[in-house]
């Protein structure tokens, strides 16, 4: 890749969002207006490197993507029309048609999340929704995404389009989920995110540079979720989790790329600006009664951590009875495993012994 | 990676208010886009001071202050994918100021956060 054709994408990758929800709107379909958010960029790395980046790039790129979902609507109507298939899609158009101003300055809130929603739907796989979202919300392109999971980029462009096609044709490309399924759709959105997360946190040094990228995105799209969804506990349970895991990044590793243990962590390398953010976040799943939920009382206890200036610092009484709120929760011998460790450390030996014995039996 | 902008002027005068206006919209839009992390304007030098070393003497000086010299009026922290993004962001902030504060000079400053050597993560 050129220089000039880096540029250009991270140009589209900062108008991405804004366009894609623009174009929803105008389209009431999320997968059509991600291809066509491509096929502005597409335009724009052919025009550009002869002409320039214009001084407003965001304008052309608006202006772009806005005829080509107009021409597409122009089409619709034609097909329409021969087919004779009801009046019904021509007044779905002529009403959208004259909001297409209106539509690309709205507030992009609800298209946000609608967006968000959309890439995560549960009808999905779970690569597919990963892959589906870093495409959709993040602007990744599908050679990055397939570099990023250690995928063949056929595999992943296989997943992404058959994605779209499972939305498309089970009408589910345009909808925001309300009430009481919203909560469970809210957690397959929380899912992908800590999905994408995981994949960037386990990266190994050595690795293509865009995997640990993952952790940014997946901290950007919890970030963008709050912005417009800013009530929910959990997300804001998930984004302290993943701050207060991404904080220790720097310390987790010696120079050969071996892991270090917490207690041998060097303090000093942990992102003080993330820890402050993570316990701000964890504070405001509080506030919002969502101590007790999954993401949340994990981040608890890494915040346990965070908050202790020297390992011997650790209040390991408080970490244990944080165990046993997400043992109650969730219960899973690994969640037992480390329980007794935290035990262990507070009560002494003979207390987690016992905790193992019952575990073993 | 993480990246400040540091905006830089001896212009006088706040900003207009269209500047003001497309600046909140901007801003919005990069803390819908998770994009945007901290930001904030800054009061003129001369309500605040330096404290400075020079010729191994400390010294405060608590004004007056040079006006000709360009100072910090105000600053954002972003985390970005890289530096294409950081400086297709910077570039869109200033011709914002170009466009809608006629007259107005300086320089905004893009500066990535410095990492520990052995993060994978940057």
């Amino acid at each position: 890749m050129t220089d000039a054709h880096r540029a250009i994408l991270a140009i589209w990758r900062i108008a991405q969002p804004r366009l894609i929800t623009s174009l929803a709107r105008m389209l009431r379909d999320v997968p059509l207006a991600e291809d066509l958010t491509q096929e502005a960029l597409v335009a724009a790395l052919e025009h550009w490197p002869a002409t320039g980046i214009p001084e407003k790039p965001d304008a052309w790129l608006t202006a772009t993507a806005k005829r080509k979902a107009l021409d597409h609507l122009r089409r619709r109507k034609m097909l329409a029309r021969k087919h004779a298939q009801v009046a019904h899609a021509l007044e779905q158009d002529e009403q959208t048609m004259p909001d297409l101003d209106s539509a690309l300055d709205d507030d992009i809130g609800d298209e946000m999340l609608r967006l968000i929603f959309t890439a995560c739907h549960p009808r999905l796989p779970r690569d597919a929704r990963a892959a589906l979202a870093l495409r959709m919300i993040c602007g990744l392109t599908t050679v990055e995404i397939a570099r990023a999971f250690l995928a063949t980029e056929a595999t992943v462009a296989q997943r992404i389009t058959r994605a779209k096609r499972t939305l498309s044709e089970s009408g589910l490309g345009y909808e925001t989920p309300r009430g009481p399924e919203l909560s469970q759709r809210l957690s397959s959105v929380l899912e992908v995110i800590y999905l994408i997360f995981n994949e960037g946190y386990s990266a190994a040094r050595g690795d293509d540079w865009l995997r640990p990228e993952l952790c940014n995105e997946a901290l950007r799209m919890a970030r963008a979720l709050i912005a417009v969804k800013p009530r929910e506990a959990e997300a804001h349970g998930l984004l302290a989790l993943m701050e207060l895991n991404a904080s220790r990044a720097a310390a987790r590793t010696d120079a050969a790329g071996d892991p270090i243990l917490l207690p041998d962590q060097d303090r000093g390398l942990w992102d003080r600006i993330q820890i402050r953010r993570g316990l701000q976040a964890l504070a405001q799943a509080e506030e919002l009664g969502g101590a007790g939920g999954f993401y949340a009382l994990q981040a608890a206890i890494i915040a346990c951590h965070a908050r202790a200036g020297m390992y011997a610092d650790t209040d390991w009484a408080r970490i244990v009875s944080l165990y046993g709120h997400l043992m109650a929760l969730h219960p899973s011998p690994i969640i037992e495993l480390n329980r007794a460790g935290a035990v262990g450390m507070a009560q002494g030996p003979a207390a987690a012994l016992a905790i193992l014995e019952r575990l073993r039996g | 990676m993480r990246v400040m902008y540091l905006v830089k002027s001896n212009h006088p005068g706040p900003p207009t208010p269209e500047l003001g206006a497309a600046i909140g919209k901007l801003t919005e839009r990069e803390v819908k886009a998770g994009r945007l992390l901290d930001q904030g304007g800054l009061m003129p030098i001369s309500m605040g001071a330096e404290v400075r070393i020079a010729d191994g003497k400390l010294s405060l000086i608590d004004g007056p202050f040079v006006e000709a010299k360009e100072v910090v009026g105000g600053y954002a922290v972003f985390e970005l994918r890289d530096k294409e993004e950081a400086i297709a962001m910077a570039k869109e902030f200033m011709q914002l100021h170009k466009d809608l504060m006629p007259g107005w000079y300086g320089t905004c400053e893009v500066r990535f956060f410095a990492t520990p050597p052995h993060n994978p993560h940057p």
